[in-house]
């Protein structure tokens, strides 16, 4: 479902994510783990279209997001990690915007709006400006609007920020739902328990490459690391140290 | 499209029936669909404010009724004044309108270059509209509607008196309101147009971040040389005839257009051709023809460059910091206490270290130029002699003109202070520094250079109109007096009036609230000038000392000074109050 190849990114001299080679299929939920600058977000970004690779491709469904990118982008559902949500819009009329930038709008959107709010325990607050809204209530409501016109691939970054215990267990079942119907997930997170638990198959990126990819035990067969926990398995092939002794931080 | 398969909803898709689906098939969003969000949140916005205080609307109520019959009132009689010229009666009123359209030009073309940087490739929802599968010209059509409503209102509003005027005065008819519409659309788009291109074609040459940076220097720094050129060219022997050789040269001046080749020129000749009963449509064509082919011509580089330039303009920040001067700001603020020594660090760090904010300190030195200029230009000390009591009363308009442009540059720098903390606002809240101590802090960086600034250009101008040492002393205690309250002003309104999520800060000064600011800073202004008007002539025109109405005098100035610090405290505590309740 989605294929990258060669997916590069250049900025300047740096280089952010350099010739990953991907490919996800219909029915996966697949994560993307990597230390902070390493170029998950990036990677992502690509995929949604918003940024122009410099070089390589991505693919959606068959369709290339740069040279039919109405077509890529009609399937696809991104959540970002920094959302955005218009403050002077309510919550409906948000989810209305968003399926209308989809196509979609009409008596069957009304209630899936509907369906999606109360999903989320948002009902309430459905005519609400979402300025009053608080940080896990926008997060839900950005779910809900990567989910309203119905897409067959999420790509989400950092999916669980901001979520109460409630919601990202909510989150789990409807990716895990999601992807048992034959869609497809990507999504990004640092949380490597959520990652270790929630996808079936996951890549580490590191400096822009992808350093190992594949089911948590083909990981570790790659890496001839038996044994080894997912954040073991992540210190090893990120080639970060243990953290450093904390106790003279705290000291006079 | 293939019918999408995941949706891990099954309740709703198993209720759905077919025909329902059909329904909901894809249909791609429009320019209305796509403008949507703006437009409702100026609805909800308006209900807040209509369910919020009355004060404040009624204010801008006020202040807004006195400002537009103030421009219609000037625009009024000048234009039955010029009817009545002899010879030039017919063509005078072109002219001006030529001349004003010339104007709002250039300001359209600075406003139109600021607001597509933020419209076009800073606005946060771009990332929500880039992701979807939205056409791209109808992106571009939607960006370049709102970047034109942005950046043209305040001109159009300042442009609806004029045109009024010009209608009553020369008798327009009751379809005069359409023909103007007809005018001023084409007028409007096509600075939208070119300053999204400028943008588009800047964003893409300039390699990634420094693209911004280079784009508000070179906008800012073109129009300053717009505004100088248009200047060295002295407008202002058009009501000065004597000037020329004779009659004739005059009146060819008057015939031939300013600039035939720019669309002001067919605006202003479509106006007058109406109503001077001409039917000729060619201006009507040139303007529709040219504002069409160029939204074509700018919906085609857009198709090209604004993928690239969208992901350029995302491209890494400028890592290498500068510090010049550090040693001499910090020996200098040593006095202060450390947190308010850091915020006002903060503050100039914040003020050099962005483009879209110091870059604005090259228009400031254009105004400064041309307001020195006109002064030098004055025919006081040429040929015949002046009385004394005419340069007297010119330098004390003086002081009306220096006041307009120190509220110009205060809505520039001492407005946007509030809303430049935006979403960092938490982290002084949630410090243990005084609210007042923020504001007065706040008010003092951006007074202390105001007030240097007005007292330069007082002292100079008046020096140049060889005042006496009476008029100088005035002239500087008043203009130190409404430079404070100005000063607290911008601050106080810049806070009940605040723009936390601007993505560009240039743009702060041009909101609605900075329309506020100004009409209240030169409501102000005439204030004070009317209430010493009367004692300073009286003053000026006493034949010996025992003469001179002293009393009314220091009554006058007295008052002056209540007024103005009186305004300073009410302004801070206004903005004091909506500090703390932003928080």
């Amino acid at each position: 479902m989605i294929r990258l190849a060669g997916l590069t990114k250049r900025y300047g001299k740096f280089t952010a994510v350099d010739g990953i080679d991907l490919e996800i299929p219909s029915g996966t939920l697949f994560g993307l783990l990597g230390p902070n600058g390493a170029g998950k977000t990036t990677t992502l970004r690509m995929i949604a279209g918003i940024l122009q690779p410099t070089a390589g491709t991505v693919q959606v469904g068959g369709a290339d997001i740069v040279r039919e990118p109405l077509r890529a982008k009609a399937r696809l559902g991104y959540i970002p990690d920094r959302p955005f949500v218009y403050d002077k819009l309510t919550g409906a009329e948000f989810l209305r915007f968003v399926a209308a930038l989809w196509g979609h709008e009409g008596p069957v959107i009304e209630r899936r709006i509907d369906e999606l709010l109360g999903l989320f325990e948002l009902g309430p607050w459905k005519d609400e400006l979402t300025e009053s809204y608080s940080h896990g209530m926008r997060q839900k409501l950005i779910i809900s609007s990567a989910l309203v016109h119905r897409p067959q691939v999420i790509v989400v970054d950092e999916p669980m920020v901001g979520l109460d215990p409630k919601g990202a267990r909510l989150l789990k079942d409807l990716f895990r739902e999601f992807v048992d119907r034959g869609g497809t997930v990507l999504m990004s997170t640092h949380t490597l328990e959520i990652a270790e638990t929630m996808c079936d198959r996951m890549a580490i990126v590191h400096r822009g490459r992808i350093a190992a990819s594949g089911t948590m035990e083909e990981l570790r067969a790659q890496t001839a690391s038996e044994g080894l926990t997912l954040e073991e398995l992540f210190l090893k092939l990120t080639g970060q140290a243990a953290p450093p002794t904390l106790s003279g931080l705290f000291d006079g | 499209m293939a019918e999408p398969t995941a949706d891990p909803i099954p309740a709703d898709l198993r209720a759905m029936t077919r025909a329902e689906r059909r329904t909901a098939g894809r249909r791609e969003p429009g320019v209305s669909v796509l403008l949507a969000p703006k437009w409702r949140s100026a609805l909800a916005r308006l209900r807040q404010e209509r369910s919020g205080t009355r004060t404040k609307l009624l204010l801008l109520l006020a202040v807004g009724s006195v400002f537009w019959a103030a421009i219609f009132g000037i625009a009024w009689r000048v234009l039955r004044h010029a009817k009545q010229v002899p010879e030039l009666g017919a063509l005078l009123p072109g002219k001006m309108l030529a001349l004003m359209l010339l104007a709002f030009g250039s300001i359209l073309l600075l406003s139109n270059l600021i607001t597509a940087l933020s419209t076009f490739f800073l606005a946060r929802d771009l990332d929500l509209l880039v992701a979807a599968p939205v056409d791209w010209l109808r992106l571009y059509l939607a960006k370049l509607l709102e970047t034109t409503v942005h950046s043209s209102w305040m001109v159009a509003l300042l442009a609806l008196p004029v045109f009024t005027a010009y209608g009553i005065v020369l008798d327009g008819g009751p379809l005069f309101p359409l023909v103007v519409l007809g005018a001023v659309v084409p007028f409007l788009v096509l600075p939208a147009v070119v300053g999204s291109a400028a943008t588009l074609l800047l964003v893409n040459i300039f390699p990634a971040r420094r693209a911004k940076d280079i784009l508000g220097i070179v906008s800012i720094g073109a129009v300053g040389v717009v505004v100088v050129v248009l200047r060295i060219v002295r407008p202002e022997q058009l009501v000065r005839p004597e000037g020329y050789r004779n009659l004739l040269d005059f009146l060819a001046l008057l015939r031939a257009p300013t600039s035939p080749w720019l669309p002001t020129e067919w605006a202003a000749s479509m106006v007058m051709n109406w109503l001077r009963h001409v039917a000729d449509p060619l201006p009507i064509a040139l303007l529709w023809t040219t504002a069409g082919a160029f939204v074509v011509f700018g919906a085609v580089l857009h198709r090209r460059l604004y993928g690239l330039g969208y992901t350029r303009s995302h491209e890494g920040a400028e890592r290498v910091v500068r510090r010049p001067l550090r040693g001499v700001v910090l020996r200098f603020l040593g006095w202060l206490t450390p947190e308010v020594r850091e915020l006002v660090l903060k503050d100039m760090r914040l003020f050099f270290r962005d483009s879209t904010q110091w870059s604005q300190l090259i228009l400031l030195a254009v105004l400064v130029l041309v307001y020195v200029f006109n002064i030098r230009m004055l025919p006081l000390f040429s040929g015949e002699r002046v009385p004394f009591l005419l340069v007297t009363a010119i330098s004390f308009l003086n002081l009306g003109l220096a006041g307009f442009v120190l509220s110009a540059v205060a809505a520039r720098f001492v407005f946007p202070a509030v809303s430049l903390e935006g979403r960092q606002l938490w982290l002084l809240r949630s410090s243990p520094l005084d609210l007042r101590r923020l504001l007065w802090s706040k008010y003092w960086t951006g007074t202390l250079p105001l007030l240097v600034l007005a007292v330069a250009l007082t002292a100079s101008t008046n020096y140049l109109l060889r005042v006496s040492a009476f008029m100088m002393w005035l002239g500087v205690g008043t203009i130190v007096l409404f430079t404070l309250a100005s000063s607290a002003l911008a601050l106080g309104l810049g806070a009940l009036y605040p723009q936390y999520d601007t993505e560009n800060a240039a743009q702060i000064p041009t909101s609605f609230g900075g329309l506020v600011f100004m009409m209240t800073s030169i409501t102000l202004l005439v204030l004070i000038l009317v209430i010493e008007a009367r004692p300073v002539l009286g003053f000026l025109q006493a034949g010996t000392p025992e003469e001179r109405p002293v009393g009314e005098l220091a009554v006058s100035l007295g008052a002056v000074a209540v007024i103005c610090l009186g305004t300073t405290w009410g302004a801070i505590r206004l903005g004091l109050r909506k500090v703390a309740q932003a928080g």
